[in-house]
């Protein structure tokens, strides 16, 4: 990664963890979608569109592609927001029958990412921070 | 899955990941002993992929769905050669800790593909 070394060891670190949440959405998203489709279908079409989303984020901040890093990152936590809350108050609105991020029907942000250990909630916020201090030590230079 | 494997494995990856982890924090580059662990890690998991493809045949089928427990044991086996391989672009104490966090993120798979073969239903 060019850009500046403060932070940027931490900035591998966040690849890492990006490129295994990735990695854990795409196999489920497939899962879901091959084995029970049909029983959450706008729940699980997310899914896919989030583990591509994440797959992204991943090659964006490994490869320095600094506005697609910040578009996808975007993405993810405000997908996290906003499923989260509705497959909590309002699952019906996903096709969704139940809360539980544990069930047949749980994604990486159901529960703002319970299941995956709230991961898919802080990994976003962090990634932007990161992004900020390498925008801010740019603009230093 | 045999349970005292996997609870062999975990225990590896959980050591090899803690390891890489605590050298990487204090700054120690990627060496034989942390890339040695990684190695390991995956040599496991390369004979827990005969024992899924055997157990069956032998009256140890896997209760909960063979497509996910494959998915999850493929997801596991790629990670650590691709944690070695990031590793291995800029070879510094933060590449340490990505082999760690590579290490954990196997033994997290272990565990749910041990629920899988046992305990879940398909």
């Amino acid at each position: 990664m060019s850009t500046s070394p403060r932070h940027a060891g931490l900035g591998r670190v966040l690849v890492a963890v990006y490129g295994i949440l990735a990695i854990a959405a795409l196999g489920r998203s497939i899962f879901q979608i091959i084995d029970r489709f049909d029983e959450a279908p706008i729940a699980f079409t997310l899914s896919a569109v989030s583990a591509i989303v994440y797959l992204l984020a991943t090659l964006s901040l490994a490869f320095g592609w600094t506005r697609t890093a910040w578009a996808t990152i975007s993405f993810e936590l405000v997908g996290v927001l906003v499923i989260g809350t509705i497959s909590v108050v309002a699952p019906g609105v996903l096709g969704l029958d139940e809360i539980n991020p544990f069930g047949r029907e749980a994604t990486v942000w159901s529960v703002f990412g319970a299941g995956y250990l709230f991961i898919p909630l802080v990994l976003p916020v962090l990634g932007i921070l990161w992004l900020r201090s390498q925008r801010i030590a740019t603009a230093e230079a | 899955m045999i349970l005292w494997f996997t609870i062999l494995q975990m225990v590896v990856a959980i050591a090899a990941g803690l390891l890489c982890i605590v050298l990487g924090l204090i700054g120690r580059k990627p060496a034989d002993i942390t890339l040695g662990s990684l190695v390991l890690v995956e040599l496991l998991l390369i004979a827990q992929l005969v024992l899924a493809i055997v157990q069956p045949f032998v009256g140890n089928p896997p209760t909960g769905s063979p497509l996910e427990y494959w998915l999850y044991l493929v997801g596991a086996i790629i990670i650590p050669p691709l944690g070695v391989i990031w590793a291995s672009v800029e070879r510094n104490r933060w590449s340490t800790v990505v082999l760690g966090v590579a290490a954990l993120a196997v033994a997290v798979m272990l565990w749910r593909m041990q629920q899988i073969w046992t305990v879940q239903l398909a």
